[in-house]
């Protein structure tokens, strides 16, 4: 079961044009690859695309106080943030962690 | 697009008997990537070529050292609130992804053949090299500090593990009332902020356990290189009279025994020293001519990171010539945008011609509190260089939210490149 998890996540990946999967992998240092955060951050797999554009928009006109994420909606276009939206409600959720530690032979 | 659908018809049809469609590609033509170094960048450069690439590619990974130990947060290594087996982790999280990994060191390219040589004398085929060897101290600039015992006496501290926890050590073991010195070289150098985020976390360490201590900071350039006015002022506020800033004041000798740093302007005596080294590209990027910009650090075409000296070789993370900051967040952005252009270059087309990517660097000024950089950058065809995008900048203050998050942002990015 967790190795066909596994697969139809990278198959979504692949899916997306070459533009928009590499802005929406930016956004992994945060939210994780593609969009399924360890915590600390929401999980943007699976978002609602309407409920998405209406946070980004908010971050962007300053009607939702943030601390780093006015920064990044304002350097989208508002295109790139309905593609996101749709990149990311498009990613299976499954649950991510930490790498694991080093093996002792 | 033939491959790709016939890519998912396949997966479709090999999950539906519950086999890894590797099995079904068997029969598939392959190209093979090297990835020489497992950093930030090439860990994750690996990772999403897999992911993007799918079983079309063979996808090698070349990394000598068996544990991946994170800079980011290794300050705070030094400011006691991290340990450094907190910051490290194996490779084998790759391994779900059919990445061969390769414990070798890389130590020469033949172009001409596609290979590379490594340190057991075993050579690997490559159809796409990808080179993220960091960064390599200029110790011609400090023979005093070339030899391994001199740097245990001075540590550098500059790529994290047991440099580091020599600097803690040697932290612990100072009596209060003690000085510690660090020097801070000309720009560009890997993170940017991260003198000030040391001088910021020695300070909390003193000012918790040896408040009569003093923490002196020899910069080589004019003024602080990155969150200057928010360095300035956290100094302030938290750490009145414990941080002593002196910008333009270059070193030119060191007396390791005595612990004595001369600059153009004075002689300082540290009780604990800690000089930051003039950096170039690693090493491998060094040889053929790669690290053309002032001898020092790599011309990349930013769509694609191919080298601009040798075809075929593609160089990411530290080691690029700086039009963007030296960041571990740049560094996976990078890896991304090359693993998508290497992807589309061997399926026959043409790289994305305007990648967009975002930076997100935050510097911890306590053992809770942070404060960011955030940049979204877009490339200018005219410029041919990755340009910043509007809305982009710093905190108004540090802060534990932004602590808090800094956190997650580390556990997050170990988890996107190594898991």
């Amino acid at each position: 079961m967790a190795v066909l998890l596994w697969l139809a996540c990278y198959t979504q990946a692949a899916l997306a044009d070459p533009h928009l999967r590499v802005l929406a992998a930016s956004c992994a240092a945060c939210h994780g690859t593609n969009g399924n955060s360890v915590g600390g951050t929401p999980v943007l797999a699976g978002l609602a695309p309407d409920y998405f554009i209406t946070q980004m928009q908010a971050f962007r006109s300053g009607t939702l106080p943030s601390t780093v994420m006015h920064r990044h909606a304002k350097g989208l276009t508002e295109i790139e943030i309905h593609q996101l939206a749709d990149y990311f409600a498009a990613q299976p959720r499954h649950s991510a962690t930490l790498p694991p530690k080093v093996e002792t032979p | 697009m033939t491959a790709r659908r016939d890519f998912l018809k396949l997966l479709a049809a090999s999950a539906a008997f519950g086999a890894a469609p590797s099995l079904a590609w068997a029969n598939q033509p392959k190209g093979r990537v090297v990835i020489v170094g497992g950093g930030y960048a090439g860990a994750a450069a690996a990772k999403y070529l897999r992911m993007w690439g799918g079983n079309r590619l063979d996808i090698v990974l070349v990394e000598k050292s068996p544990a991946f130990i994170s800079c980011p947060l290794s300050n705070l290594v030094l400011g006691g609130s991290k340990t450094i087996d907190e910051l490290t982790f194996g490779f084998s999280g790759l391994d779900k992804y059919g990445i061969r990994r390769v414990q070798q060191e890389a130590v020469a390219i033949d172009p001409e053949l596609h290979t590379v040589a490594l340190s057991n004398e075993e050579t690997l085929a490559y159809d796409r090299l990808i080179i993220a060897p960091g960064i390599d101290f200029i110790w011609e600039k400090l023979p005093m500090l070339e030899s391994a015992t001199a740097q245990q006496a001075v540590p550098h501290a500059w790529k994290a593990g047991e440099q580091t926890v020599n600097l803690r050590r040697q932290l612990e073991a100072m009596p209060d009332g003690g000085t510690f010195v660090m020097t801070v070289p000309k720009a560009p150098y890997r993170c940017p902020p991260g003198p000030y985020e040391r001088a910021s976390q020695v300070a909390f360490y003193f000012k918790q356990h040896k408040p009569r201590s003093k923490v002196i900071v020899l910069d080589e350039n004019p003024e602080i290189v990155s969150k200057k006015g928010l360095f300035t002022r956290t100094w302030a506020d938290m750490y009145p009279g414990l941080v002593d800033y002196r910008p333009n004041n270059a070193l030119i000798e060191i007396d390791v025994a005595t612990r004595n740093v001369k600059t153009e302007f004075e002689t300082v005596k540290a009780d604990v020293l800690n000089v930051i080294p003039p950096q170039r590209a690693g090493k491998l990027a060094q040889g053929l001519g790669m690290a053309n910009i002032d001898r020092r650090w790599c011309e990349v075409d930013f769509l694609s990171y191919e080298s601009r000296v040798v075809p075929g070789v593609h160089i990411i993370g530290d080691a690029v010539a700086a039009a963007l900051p030296k960041s571990a967040h740049m560094a996976t952005s990078q890896a991304k945008v090359c693993a998508s252009a290497i992807v589309s270059l061997m399926a026959g087309e043409a790289p994305d011609p305007q990648p967009v990517f975002a930076n997100t660097c935050y510097s911890f000024v306590s053992d809770t509190m942070a404060m960011h950089v955030a940049n979204v950058y877009r490339f200018d065809a005219s410029k041919q260089i990755m340009v910043s995008a509007e809305g982009g900048g710093v905190s108004d203050h540090p802060s534990e939210q932004e602590g808090n998050y800094a956190q997650w942002w580390a556990r997050n990015i170990w988890s996107d490149v190594l898991n």
